[in-house]
């Protein structure tokens, strides 16, 4: 009797430690959202009361002073990332998933690997080494570079990744036609794998719009608007920065309208990939 | 005998011809590859985006290299200088004067970089793994499951400089700026890395396995610990590593709050600098080439330390799905 | 006396090293249906996949020997024009899920970037679907996906495509393995009206399929060709014991 009595309690205490640790779970789990609603609760409230319309169409140097070379430069500066590294990563995407297994793909997607891994700051020096040291100037083109590199490897993963995916029965259905392989990949393979590139493009597009580390010493900033991509531009992650660590209540205002545009923006592009994906995705 | 008996408009040579644009007959007796190469451009066309492709795989392993030479290049003058001792180094003087002479040691921001890091996965892990179960084992579907998902995302997708701007408004006028500081910022962003590998990681885990543990009367806490956690604890180590290949990077969010000071740090709670917020911090403004090599060489430690720990990662995810 | 329109001369196709189609001769008239049967692994669908040059798309795969298609050597031509005058259908439907039905009837030439006046499209379009007895099912729904279609509607569309391509020869890889019986026994009613302007040659697991649908059975065996005879001599008076052997469910 109280040998079953104790089993049955050893059964209870077990369950109770079961129950405990769902509980424990889901504490930590969703105390990670606390931070996120917190900031986005804090830039909302700081940010909002400066968004007018003289904040948007104004630059920093003007009587109502705002924030327009801020946001054109990063406009500017993305879109050159983007041209160079759109192509270049689509192409590499589609290297990879139509050359797996042999050696030369094999060092380039370890190459991929890396440079996936290597710190913004250090891309940002690498620009600085490669085009603002020898012409002595920051410019916007450096910039664009530094942020074209960091985008390449999330363009490359998501394409050879989406492709990886399509069945091989698509590829021999375009050869079986008689297509050579440069219109079997660009009219077959990629129109079927587009929702999965293009959302690889925008996720790269969302993660480099932020950064700030590879800009400060390759667009480096200034003070009105600029469109000349050889001369330094301002950004608007820089702009935070900068008005954020200046200790004046009166441009720490603005920093806060500032971030709250590029929290905007950042979330803007996210929810676009996610839609994205759901629209573009072809029934297979 | 050779036209399609029953398509009125064109025969099958001819339509065979439009096609390809070219004459096949007269082309194949030539019956040489070359030949037929060079008479159709799309198979040029073939020929070029192949080549292409092939250059674009060599750029990018040209890209890793150049990146490498370029750092070490250019951190040539201070590598030359000071050699090894640049890595013991207590003191970093850009300034050179009567009494401090310019002198460069990376090692507390060496040592900064290694704390911050560390400290923030510490306190990074129990919130990744909790959503990591959670979300792999407990509430795997749904909708409650997806938005909590693309919350977890959204912390990672929120710019660096935003966290380090949010930390400096409200996180210092409480804790001051310290390594602690940093490390509380840092643990937050990295959290979606380790979470969502393990999340992935943990519905991989084969459901006849549990379902063995669960058939001996084991509960739900004995399954993950004894069953689960053991199946995904490489590749729970690799995200782990992914994080703090992150954390180690980690910029602008650091060097706002960190306090930016070039001393060895006493404890966790003393300010200090790490590798990427004194490149962040200097490199704009320098103008001496000792200056700016000493910074350079800070990169490429960092590129060195961070690009080993992701390799590393990565190499134990790659077993781990092709197992 | 019929013409030959595909001979193979000492035909030889590998995987790495290994060698899974030996040795093949054999010639192939005009106009009829051929079919290739032999248990799994016999080197049949290669055999098949490397008379319009698929085969060597594989990585790490390659052939030597003679395949003549009108006495042109494919293995000399470049592939791609051996694959416009060779037609391929494969075992699972596999319409281009990002073309419309109309679209995937026309895929060869549009993929292909050749320009063609609408009504020539037209035209192709209810000709080819015709053929495969497709068009009075789907011509309301021509914008529709191809991935819309039922399997074994899916199936008649790839052959659609194949068709209106024009081709030759059509190679069939098992073309009805994953179909129902309605949609198998529809397709195989297609591959007597299709006899009648192209050549088929159709790789086969099924032994009443074939009896049902060709007028001469090649039999492959351990990557070698046993046998190749008019289907009924073959089904009832086989020369070689493998082929008994295979005929009669001794293995398979």
């Amino acid at each position: 009797m109280t040998a079953k009595k104790n089993i049955s309690s050893k059964i209870k205490f077990r369950i109770g430690i079961s129950g405990f640790f769902k509980g424990l779970v889901i504490l930590f789990a969703f105390s990670c959202v606390i931070p996120l609603l917190f900031i986005l609760f804090y830039i909302i409230q700081a940010g909002a009361s400066k968004i007018k319309w003289s904040f948007l169409i104004h630059d920093e140097l003007s009587d109502s002073a705002g924030i327009l070379h801020a946001i054109l430069g990063s406009f500017e500066i993305v879109i050159f990332a983007s041209l160079i590294s759109i192509p270049i990563g689509i192409l590499c995407g589609i290297f990879f998933s139509e050359n797996k297994g042999s050696k030369f793909t094999y060092w380039s997607r370890l190459a991929v690997d890396i440079l996936q891994g290597v710190p913004s700051v250090v891309v940002g020096v690498i620009a600085y080494a490669w085009l603002v040291r020898p012409f002595h100037q920051p410019s916007a083109i450096a910039g664009s570079i530094a942020l074209a590199i960091m985008m390449l490897p999330i363009i490359i993963r998501s394409t050879e990744e989406t492709l990886n995916l399509l069945p091989d029965s698509l590829r021999e259905a375009g050869y079986a036609l008689g297509l050579p392989f440069h219109r079997v990949v660009l009219k077959v393979i990629v129109p079927c794998g587009i929702s999965g590139i293009l959302s690889g493009v925008m996720l790269s597009i969302a993660r480099v719009a932020g950064e700030t580390a590879p800009l400060l010493f390759t667009a480096y900033g200034c003070t009105f608007l600029s469109n000349d991509i050889t001369k330094p531009m301002e950004t608007l992650p820089h702009l935070i920065n900068k008005f954020a660590t200046q200790g004046d209540p009166k441009v720490l205002d603005m920093a806060w309208g500032a971030a709250l545009i590029l929290l905007f923006w950042v979330l803007l592009l996210n929810i676009f990939t996610k839609l994205i994906t759901r629209k573009w995705k072809v029934q297979l | 005998m050779n036209s399609s008996i029953d398509n009125p408009l064109i025969t099958r040579s001819e339509n065979l011809e439009r096609v390809i644009n070219y004459n096949a007959k007269s082309e194949v007796s030539v019956k040489t590859k070359n030949s037929i190469k060079r008479s159709h451009r799309q198979i040029k066309t073939e020929v070029v985006f192949r080549r292409t492709l092939s250059v674009i795989g060599w750029l990018m392993i040209a890209l890793v290299i150049g990146i490498l030479l370029t750092l070490i290049w250019q951190s040539m003058p201070s590598i030359k200088k000071y050699g090894f001792s640049y890595v013991w180094t207590q003191v970093w003087n850009p300034t050179a004067s009567v009494v401090n002479p310019e002198v460069f040691g990376a090692l507390p921001f060496l040592f900064g970089t290694l704390l911050t890091s560390f400290l923030a996965l510490l306190i990074s892990i129990p919130f990744s793994l909790a959503v990591a179960i959670f979300l792999g084992e407990y509430y795997p579907e749904g909708w409650f499951s997806n938005l909590l998902m693309n919350t977890v995302e959204l912390i990672a997708s929120i710019p660096s400089v935003i966290y380090g701007f949010w930390g400096l408004a409200v996180i210092i006028p409480i804790l001051g700026k310290s390594i602690m500081t940093s490390s509380l910022i840092l643990a937050v962003m990295i959290i979606p890395y380790a979470a969502s590998l393990g999340r992935s990681m943990i519905r991989m885990v084969p459901a006849n396995l549990k379902e063995a543990a669960y058939s001996l009367g084991s509960t739900r806490y004995e399954v993950i610990r004894s069953v689960i956690i053991p199946y995904v604890k490489s590749g729970l180590f690799a995200g782990v590593l992914l994080s703090l290949g992150r954390a180690l990077g980690e910029t602008m969010a650091v060097t706002m709050v960190i306090g930016n000071n070039n001393s060895f740090p006493k404890s966790i709670f003393s300010t200090g600098n790490t590798l990427a917020s004194m490149i962040a911090l200097e490199l704009p403004e320098a103008t001496d080439d000792t200056h700016i090599s000493a910074l350079v060489e800070l990169g490429l430690i960092l590129f060195v330390v961070t690009v080993v720990i992701n390799l590393i990662g990565r190499k134990i995810i790659s077993r781990y799905s092709n197992v | 006396m019929e013409s030959t329109i595909i001979k193979s001369v000492g035909y030889n196709a590998y995987f790495g090293d290994n060698h899974v189609v030996k040795n093949v001769n054999m010639e192939i008239a005009r106009n009829k249906a051929i079919a290739v049967m032999g248990p799994s692994g016999c080197g049949k669908t290669t055999f098949l996949r490397g008379i319009n040059r698929m085969h060597e798309l594989i990585p790490g795969a390659t052939a030597n020997g003679q395949i003549l298609l009108d006495g042109e050597d494919v293995l000399e031509m470049h592939p791609i024009f051996v694959r416009l005058k060779i037609g391929m259908v494969f075992q699972r439907p596999n319409p281009f899920p990002n073309l419309s039905i109309y679209d995937n009837v026309i895929a060869g030439y549009l993929l292909n970037g050749i320009k063609l006046p609408k009504s020539e499209k037209d035209i192709i379009v209810e000709k080819s679907l015709t053929k495969v007895a497709l068009w009075n099912e789907v011509k309301d729904s021509l914008v529709k996906k191809g991935s819309f279609l039922s399997g074994g509607q899916q199936q008649r569309l790839c052959i659609a495509r194949a068709v209106a391509m024009e081709p030759e020869v059509l190679l069939f890889d098992e073309p009805t393995s994953a179909l129902d019986p309605i949609s198998t026994s529809t397709v195989e009613d297609l591959f007597h009206e299709l006899k009648r302007n192209y050549t088929l040659i159709i790789v086969t697991h099924n032994m009443q399929q074939a009896a049902r649908v060709s007028d001469l059975t090649a039999f492959f065996y351990m990557g070698e060709l046993v046998e190749y005879d008019d289907t009924k001599v073959m089904f009832t008076n086989p020369k070689d014991t493998r082929t008994q052997n295979y005929i009669t469910g001794r293995f398979s």
